[in-house]
């Protein structure tokens, strides 16, 4: 899926090695023959939840217009796999769009792409252009009486429009708030009230290849439950760091060791985020050998998200990073529940406290205790207390700290400053100002303080 | 009674009957607006609550919920520093105070020449090779705190019309995340992203 000469993001070198024509094919299909197809691929969602896109085809109501959307608003730190397809396979994403469109009776989709990305939106309309000009999209595509029309989008910077309500949301030109599910379970009223099926960029783009190969194929491309390759963003401190295209069900050793090229600079590795910032830490002792895949991910309590792998070494200082991916999320909060708004700009200031030296002996049980409020007794999967799940994402670095890193918590305290960073002044960066929340008066208050 | 120029309301004319309900076009209109002031003004969102047919109240509530709408004077140059878990791990917060220390902008403010704005972002997709800096959202992958101090004295000195991902990368960057290989000629010249759909593009400058 990502093997790509100079040139593939054009349509002529996409046509040369056989594109389009398994677009033209689904024409003479069914949508029963389509779905059918796809449920049989065991295809599951990229985007992070890992839910069975053919079975989320089936759900969709039989109002119309129903609507399609490509899910291309990739912000998850770590991720980067969605911006290497669209710039360099665009006309692999169209053709899956075509196919989507076609299997649910649609006429209208769009490409919500990140607002951080022009160049890949660039590419994506060139593209969409270029299959205008073909006569692929558009009126009568392919010679037949189907019309689909593509709107590529861009966004507005905030992660949150990566969960679907609230890209659908954005997209009706509104707030990227989340809706509540049920009533507005996309596939019964999403954009405009209307059955929506909203799909990640590498879901889409596997399509084609499905109907080439043929379902079994796919699906016998790993011998496990999870079908089909898998798009890993593999980052940090590993040597050959980079998107890999890999079958499901090698192991982390496998990836980080021999893939990755191991640990720069021969250190030890010390953790590493499976599935993207929202997913639980893994550290070498536990977990090193488990096979990469969704059911052995989540019986080690955690996930494969969206495949993002970040990887740290012995010098890594986990109460920071653990501060900076809390950061994040307290960054993107939408600001709708109040356990997600208030939880996430706390946890990130007492982390900041430890980490400048300032920490109490109880400020680990107050990191829990406030994660508790977002995500109840720190459960994998979480128990939401949330719209969506954002808030809980926030807890996994907490869990870390818990389960694995409370002696570096403790000599932070103790020490009465970061083992691994000499901080001074401007040794630090302050929260970011601003962003979709105002939060101008939590950000000046202080952590609670509380009774030792 | 528009205050914007022919050639922008042809294009906002253009964008709306991509969509199937007006209210849909007001992210890319508000990126128009941008592109006519260089920061999103009230003038700008009550133009676009006319175009969408909806109050500037919920226009304001669109665009403050985004980061990417700058409602204050903005430089024309907008450098966001990512300082992301990844980037973070491998020197991103060494990179961002050069750029601070050296354009003398702390993050989150604009010099008063309105030449440089500075901010520190979340994620920008490059993690595979962090730390990364964008200019008006055109990418850098690679950067060392060294070649930012460099990428401050180029854009101060050079003040480049239109900034290209592709060439600052091949000044100030070093590794990329996957092999881009193909040029590209179009870049940015203000601080938002350098795309508009339809091919027409005011802040996509070609040649």
């Amino acid at each position: 899926m990502i093997d790509h000469p100079d040139d593939s993001h054009t349509i002529s070198r996409y046509e040369s090695t056989g594109g389009y024509t398994q677009s033209k094919r689904a024409l003479g299909l069914t949508r029963d023959e389509l779905v059918e197809e796809i449920k049989t691929s065991g295809l599951l969602g990229r985007g992070g939840a890992a839910f069975p896109a053919g079975l989320k085809w089936s759900f969709l109501a039989p109002a119309r217009p129903a609507y399609v959307i490509v899910n291309a608003d990739e912000s998850e730190p770590g991720t980067f796999k969605d911006r290497q397809l669209l710039e360099r396979d665009p006309h692999q994403m169209i053709e899956g769009i075509i196919i989507t469109s076609i299997a649910n009776e649609v006429h209208h989709a769009f490409v919500y792409v990140r607002g951080e990305y022009p160049k890949p939106a660039r590419r994506v309309q060139a593209a969409v252009d270029e299959a205008y000009a073909k006569g692929y999209l558009g009126n009568g595509i392919f010679g037949s009486d189907y019309e689909l029309e593509v709107t590529v989008h861009l966004g507005g910077g905030a992660y949150i429009c990566g969960e679907e309500t609230a890209l659908i949301n954005s997209l009706e030109g509104k707030r990227g708030e989340p809706r509540l599910k049920p009533p507005y379970f996309p596939a019964a009223k999403g954009l405009y009230m209307m059955p929506t099926i909203v799909n990640n960029v590498e879901t889409v783009s596997n399509l084609p290849h499905i109907l080439a190969m043929g379902a079994g194929e796919f699906s016998g491309l790993t011998g496990n439950a999870d079908t089909g390759t898998f798009m890993m963003s593999l980052s940090g401190h590993v040597s050959r760091p980079g998107n890999y295209e890999l079958p499901h069900g090698i192991t982390w050793r496998a990836l980080i060791y021999e893939i990755g090229g191991g640990i720069p600079d021969g250190k030890e590795l010390k953790a590493w985020i499976p599935g993207g910032a929202s997913a639980p830490w893994f550290v070498p002792e536990k977990h090193l050998d488990l096979e990469i895949t969704k059911d052995a991910t989540a019986a080690a309590g955690s996930m494969l998200g969206s495949g993002a792998v970040i990887v740290m070494d012995e010098d890594t200082c986990m109460v920071k990073a653990a501060e900076r991916v809390v950061r994040f999320f307290a960054h993107e909060s939408c600001g709708q529940c109040t356990p997600c708004r208030e939880g996430t700009t706390w946890l990130e200031m007492i982390l900041r406290r430890i980490e400048e030296g300032q920490g109490r002996a109880v400020d680990l049980d107050l990191l829990i205790d406030v994660s508790d409020g977002i995500s109840i007794g720190l459960a994998w999967p979480p128990k939401m207390t949330t719209i969506c799940p954002l808030g809980p994402s926030a807890v996994s670095p907490i869990m870390a700290l818990k389960d694995y890193f409370r002696d570096e918590v403790d000599s932070h305290v103790t020490n009465g400053g970061c083992p691994f960073h000499a901080h001074s002044e401007e040794g630090f960066v302050p929260p970011l100002e601003g962003g979709p929340v105002e939060r101008s008066e939590t950000e000046g208050g202080r952590p609670p303080e509380v009774a030792v | 009674m528009s205050h914007w120029s022919e050639d922008t309301q042809e294009r906002a004319r253009q964008i709306i009957a991509r969509y199937p309900e007006k209210r849909s076009a007001v992210m890319p209109l508000l990126y128009l607006a941008m592109a006519e002031e260089g920061y999103l003004t009230g003038d700008g969102m009550e133009e676009v609550a006319r175009w969408c047919e909806i109050t500037p109240a919920q226009v304001l509530s669109v665009a403050s919920f985004y980061t990417m709408y700058k409602r204050e004077r903005t430089g024309q140059y907008l450098v966001s520093c990512c300082t992301s878990i990844t980037c973070m791990l491998l020197g991103a917060d060494d990179v961002l105070h050069a750029v601070e220390d050296e354009s003398g902008v702390p993050h989150g403010e604009t010099d008063d020449e309105g030449l440089l704005s500075v901010e520190h972002v979340e994620c920008i997709g490059a993690c595979g090779a962090a730390p990364a800096v964008q200019v008006n959202y055109e990418l850098i992958e690679g950067v060392s705190p060294e070649k930012a101090r460099e990428l401050v004295q180029w854009l101060k000195s050079a003040r480049p019309d239109v900034v290209n991902s592709d060439e600052m990368q091949e000044l100030f960057g070093a590794r990329r995340s996957f092999d881009w290989g193909i040029s590209e000629e179009h870049g940015a010249i203000g601080p938002y992203p350098a795309f508009q759909p339809l091919g027409t593009v005011g802040s996509e400058v070609a040649d």
